[in-house]
């Protein structure tokens, strides 16, 4: 999964630089509203932000549900969601259990709901995650140091359309006396992807 | 409005390749798997991608189990496919909800 990144990447920039004049010349965008909407999409998103659902959905039982039923509704109880960029997109999230591990990836390209979360981590665009995960995901967990035992059953969400997804961890054991702070603490962006236990 | 497929209904993706784009996997092509859910309406990307308008359709979350789609594995994969690459997997047992 490693690669001339520094060269691919200048590569890749100049390309999208290149296709971004033709367009502006175009008069198809209008790069004051192009940068506008870059911000504001980029400027909210963080795994934070995510943690703050998956902490929210731990305390608070109506809140999870909601939350599994229809996560767009329930973001702006948090004061969050998923609009900023040209329409609002629709938030599916899955919840871990004792039985059930969820993980997500993108095989057609690298979908990901970064109005919500931020950017995606590199690992997850590469050619090596979004093919092997939905083949053989007890592996790659297993290469994320994640050893998921034997009698938990995964399902891989690929999100091949328009939906972009998170996964709700389980609440580690022996958090019961956890402030919501430490909580927080506790939520990481690898766990809301489903390729670490929180 | 009316789903053609309830969440449990039984599907069949299709197993054409298209010379056009598509967001259908390759590795779920032909393959038979559960309704979960609607994931909303939206235009065919199949359509979007070549520039012809496209009235929004119901996207389906489809659970297929691993074994169905690699012929190995206790996994499942759910994908979220377009009505257009859904067919029922017996003809005659579709399953309409009255409006």
């Amino acid at each position: 999964m490693s690669g001339d990144h520094a060269g691919s990447s200048a590569a890749l920039a100049a390309r999208v630089r290149h296709v971004e004049a033709l367009l502006e010349r175009r008069g198809l965008i209008d790069p004051v509203e192009l940068d506008r909407a870059l911000t504001a999409f980029l400027s909210k998103g963080s795994p934070a932000a995510g943690a703050r659902l998956v902490v929210r959905a731990w305390l608070d039982d109506g809140f999870r549900r909601r939350l599994l039923a229809d996560a767009n509704a329930a973001l702006p109880e948090v004061g969050l969601s998923m609009g900023g960029g040209l329409q609002e997109q629709r938030l599916k999230v899955v919840e871990n259990t004792v039985t059930q591990h969820n993980v997500i990836v993108c095989t057609l390209c690298s979908c990901y709901p970064i109005a919500l979360l931020g950017p995606s981590p590199t690992w997850y665009k590469s050619e090596g995650y979004r093919s092997r995960v939905v083949r053989d995901p007890r592996s790659v967990l297993r290469e994320f140091g994640y050893d998921l035992p034997g009698d938990v059953a995964i399902t891989v969400w690929d999100a091949s359309a328009e939906s972009r997804h998170m996964v709700l961890p389980r609440r580690p054991p022996g958090t019961a006396g956890a402030s919501e702070q430490e909580l927080l603490g506790l939520v990481t962006r690898n766990g809301l992807i489903g390729v670490a236990p929180v | 409005m009316v789903d053609r497929f309830a969440p449990g209904a039984r599907v069949r993706t299709r197993r054409t390749d298209p010379p056009h784009h598509t967001r259908l996997p390759r590795y779920a092509r032909g393959a038979v798997g559960t309704v979960v859910e609607p994931q909303g309406r939206h235009p065919l990307a199949d359509d979007r991608a070549r520039g012809l308008t496209s009235a929004p359709q119901t996207v389906y979350a489809v659970r297929f189990p691993a074994r169905e789609l690699f012929g190995e594995g206790d996994h499942a994969v759910v994908l979220d496919l377009w009505e257009d690459y859904l067919s029922p997997a017996e003809p005659g047992a579709e399953e309409e909800q009255p409006g």
